[in-house]
């Protein structure tokens, strides 16, 4: 079997020949570790490494996609993926239009999988004894993955571009019981390959098995309205559901309905909230410098002062709304075609302090930490790791873990204080359309939501 | 495989070799036309060693790069866990029919109209619907062979349809759909059409429910999204070893309402999680998982058997890398209530169709709170609209442990989970007003 840069070489010569409006090939070829410990023993350390391949090709508005691992007989798999697209094409193709990129993209970090698995054991050793040495806890899961992938994007126009990707993921998770009641805190992390940020945690290992524990006597909170403050961590979460996938320009380009409620200019929030998507941002876990259609990275404001002015494209999207392309098509690995993704997205900071925010409060939730988030559109739920109650401006009581929901078109206009704390979580990982889970970041300062859902006992 | 395992063999006192090989076609829609055809070819190869008694791990893409597979594995073995178990010896296994050539076989132009068909039924009763839909057909080969002398080898062919509409009216927002799966081709969409518009037509109109405790109705889809996740963490052996599992010490007890019976079964002839054999080569059998109320069993796979001192279920599954226990598809026993019977004997509630963000919560601990995504108001015994800005919080436990009624009439839901409605008695509800 030929490697990746033998066959990218190949592709680029004959892509032009076939009979489409446009045709891309993306190879890739990764190596993957990961180490999972469940209670006290390491449960498993792998090892893998994969090489494939996929062809996308557009025929009068029509796609076709062929994914494989065999990069053998590349020509049978371009006809297979022309002959789909002229199946399925019956309008005219429109791309925006891209200037041709040459390019290697090189990376100054070294790999994670080139450190010993020696030397991340005895770290996420160190971990779990933490996590252990704290009274009542029933168990532990930690889970530490890292992979290094390399891609040749060629294209019929003639962009041939070489990108490394290197990512590190960290999951903890503590269990404590008591009485039959079964509670748990996580810790989720991220970086775009710098194994550093993994090595300092000891201390929040610590807090997050101690809450674990202290959970088992927090009570519920009651169902209801609340006035909610989110930490920097939970209101990115917030933001990345709540707004970010609504400015995904798949959902909308060819939907007459979605297209009249998204126009430019309307009025989403207060004059204070600005919202930005930056794949150009450097380091980040959703950083990279060529989106998977070979179109350059933009820093694109999606919400400034309060007011609709920007969304993420494809080029296809771009094309049909008349709009620039933003560089945010993106495919989870060759497996898949790319499509409209966030890559890191945030609040801007504003100016209050933590203590004006919570000031004024005389019963509210402050919520901390995600567990995890969904959206409909519409409606969205995210939910929170850690939760206290607010009472007479200062933070109360701990309580178990809440899920907050709201409505896109009154939740953001709900914002009333932004802090300037801004921070960003490398932890998550987000899903759309089977691709789950896609580096991303998020980030926010501290906010405070008025009249905020709750879900309780 | 014979040669990874030879060489494997040489360095290692066990080992194993795993391959999936698989092909799959679909057609995809977009704003009510065709818009995008996929084919994906893969390859899977992983390898499981036991060397010095701890076990190694490594998987590739690539078949002709033997050397690096088998150092890879030789290397994690230094760190692995402690092999518990043997390798299964060559044994015999159920015949379960799993693979129709007629899946294979049905021409993408077949599959076009299928979708066509689908989309123009759901249109035809709502015009302004926007529908994305899918059909694929995929087959699947699986190869296990050890040094125990143990073998397994399958082909399984899976048809699969779907639909998702958007209804969308100033800023509401409603979302309709139906999936679904088999190892023989589908070739009436009317069904799955006529769940679809049954899904608008109840949707018509706008409803609220007050905060507070209410009875609730959970549709198949309902069970799915807000009890079925805790279950599934509840009943993996590995959760009741770790004692992280709230039934754990319960086996024999009754846990749950008598009404409810629930078993894993991988033996129901052509569906797509159906299969003669675990991961593992350890044959397939109907495991119960709740005999009327009774925490009956829980799923193992070889090493969480031998830590557990029990024996391998036939759940070992490499969802995500070396096999762990996972069920096959769940089944819950039906009962004696209809869903209209149910639906007249609620004065004020919910019926739950989509529970949005339920599995976000403490999945461990059963508690589940979520955004109602679809569900609808009965007022006086009758269906009276669709409820928005809804959540219901609840309990796994307190909730199955006393269930009003089960219903008569059991759903697949997305080829996993085989289930009637259940009818609870009160949960927790606010509402936004």
């Amino acid at each position: 079997m030929p490697d990746i840069e033998t066959a990218a070489s190949q592709l680029a010569e004959t892509l032009k020949k076939y009979k489409a409006d446009y045709i891309e090939a993306r190879l890739e070829q990764s190596q993957r570790s990961h180490i999972t410990y469940r209670g006290k023993e390491l449960e498993s350390a792998g090892q893998s490494t994969a090489v494939g391949g996929n062809i996308r090709a557009l025929v009068r508005g029509g796609w076709g996609f062929v994914s494989f691992n065999d990069l053998d007989d590349l020509p049978r798999r371009i006809e297979l993926a022309v002959k789909q697209a002229t199946l399925v094409g019956k309008e005219e193709s429109r791309l925006a239009p891209v200037q041709p990129v040459v390019d290697t993209v090189t990376s100054k970090q070294d790999s994670p999988l080139a450190i010993p698995l020696a030397e991340k054991k005895k770290l996420l050793d160190e971990y779990n004894e933490i996590i252990w040495r704290t009274p009542r806890l029933r168990t532990s899961v930690i889970g530490y993955a890292d992979s290094h992938k390399q891609t040749i994007f060629v294209n019929s126009p003639g962009s041939y571009i070489r990108q490394p990707r290197t990512d590190i993921t960290l999951r903890l998770s503590a269990v404590a019981a008591g009485d039959g009641d079964i509670q748990q805190a996580g810790l989720s992390l991220g970086s775009r390959g710098d194994f550093s940020p993994m090595r300092r945690l000891h201390r929040q290992v610590e807090e997050m098995a101690k809450h674990a524990v202290a959970l088992l006597s927090a009570p519920q909170v009651k169902g209801g309205e609340y006035t909610v403050v989110l930490d920097p961590v939970l209101a990115g979460v917030f933001v990345h559901e709540a707004f970010g996938h609504l400015s995904e320009s798949d959902f909308v380009y060819e939907d007459d309905r979605l297209r009249e409620i998204m126009v430019l200019g309307k009025k989403f929030g207060s004059g204070e909230l600005n919202i930005i998507d930056s794949a150009a941002l450097p380091g980040l876990r959703g950083s990279y410098k060529y989106d998977d259609e070979g179109v350059p990275a933009t820093k694109t404001y999606l919400i400034q002062e309060g007011k609709l002015v920007g969304r993420l494209h494809s080029r296809e999207t771009a094309a049909k709304m008349n709009e620039k392309p933003t560089g945010n098509a993106r495919a989870m690995n060759y497996r898949y075609p790319p499509i409209v993704r966030m890559s890191n997205t945030y609040i801007e900071p504003g100016k209050a302090s933590f203590d004006d925010i919570i000031a004024g409060i005389k019963e509210g939730v402050y919520a901390k930490n995600w567990f995890g988030g969904t959206t409909s559109m519409e409606m969205f739920t995210f939910s929170a790791g850690e939760a206290y109650m607010i009472r007479n401006g200062k933070i109360a009581e701990a309580l178990r873990p809440v899920v907050l929901t709201g409505n896109v078109f009154t939740t953001l206009n709900n914002i009333d204080a932004i802090g300037n704390d801004l921070d960003m979580n490398q932890g998550g990982g987000c899903g759309k359309g089977g691709q789950f889970p896609l580096p991303v970041s998020n980030g926010s300062p501290h906010i405070r939501i008025s009249r905020c859902l709750v879900g309780g006992g | 495989m014979e040669n990874i395992l030879a060489l494997a063999r040489k360095t290692a006192e066990a080992a194993e070799v795993f391959e999936v090989a698989a092909e799959e076609t679909s057609v995809q829609f977009e704003t009510n036309r065709l818009k995008h055809i996929e084919s994906k070819q893969s390859t899977h190869l992983a390898l499981r060693i036991i060397k010095e008694g701890r076990l190694g791990y490594a998987t590739t893409t690539e078949l002709d790069d033997v050397k690096s597979l088998i150092s890879n594995a030789v290397e994690t073995a230094r760190f692995g866990m402690p092999a518990k178990f043997q390798l299964p010896a060559l044994s015999s296994y159920p015949q379960i029919d799993i693979f129709d050539p007629a899946v294979e076989a049905t021409p993408l132009e077949e599959m076009d109209k299928l979708g066509q068909e689908l989309i123009e039924l759901v249109i035809s009763h709502t015009p302004e619907i926007l529908c994305e839909a899918g059909v694929s057909k995929d087959t699947i080969s699986v190869k296990l062979i050890n040094s125990n002398g143990g073998q397994a080898s399958y082909k399984k062919s899976i048809f699969s349809i779907g639909i998702y509409g958007s209804l969308i009216r100033g800023t509401d927002m409603l979302f309709v759909g139906e999936g679904r799966s088999s190892c023989n081709p589908i070739s009436q969409p009317e069904e799955i059409a006529n769940v679809v518009i049954q899904q608008l037509e109840l949707a018509k109109n706008p409803a609220s429910v007050p905060t507070g405790q209410l009875p609730v109705i959970f549709t198949p889809h309902g069970v799915a999204s807000a009890l079925v996740p805790s279950l599934v963490t509840a009943f993996n052996g590995k959760t009741v070893l770790q004692g992280a599992s709230p039934i754990g010490q319960k086996l024999g007890k009754s846990v749950f309402d008598s009404k409810i019976s629930l078993w894993d079964d991988p033996t129901i002839a052509f569906r797509p999680h159906s299969r003669p054999c675990d991961d593992e080569g350890i044959a397939s059998r109907r495991t119960p998982l709740i005999e009327q109320g009774v925490v009956a069993n829980f799923l193992y796979d070889l090493q969480t058997a031998a830590l557990a001192d029990t024996k391998s279920t036939g759940n070992g599954d490499r969802g995500g890398g070396l096999p762990a226990p996972a069920p096959s598809a769940l089944i819950i026993a039906t009962g004696q209530t209809t869903m209209d019977d149910m639906v007249k004997d609620i004065k004020e509630g919910l019926v739950i169709e989509q529970l949005m963000g339920a599995e976000q919560g403490n999945i461990l601990g059963g508690d589940f709170s979520g955004n109602v995504l679809l569900g609808y108001k009965v007022e006086s015994g009758k269906i009276v609209g669709r409820v928005k800005n809804t959540m219901v919080s609840g309990n796994v436990y307190q909730v199955l442990k006393e269930v009003t009624a089960v219903g008569s009439q059991a759903e697949w839901v997305g080829g996993f989970l085989n289930t009637p409605p259940l009818y609870c008695p009160r949960l927790s509800v606010a509402s936004k007003g």
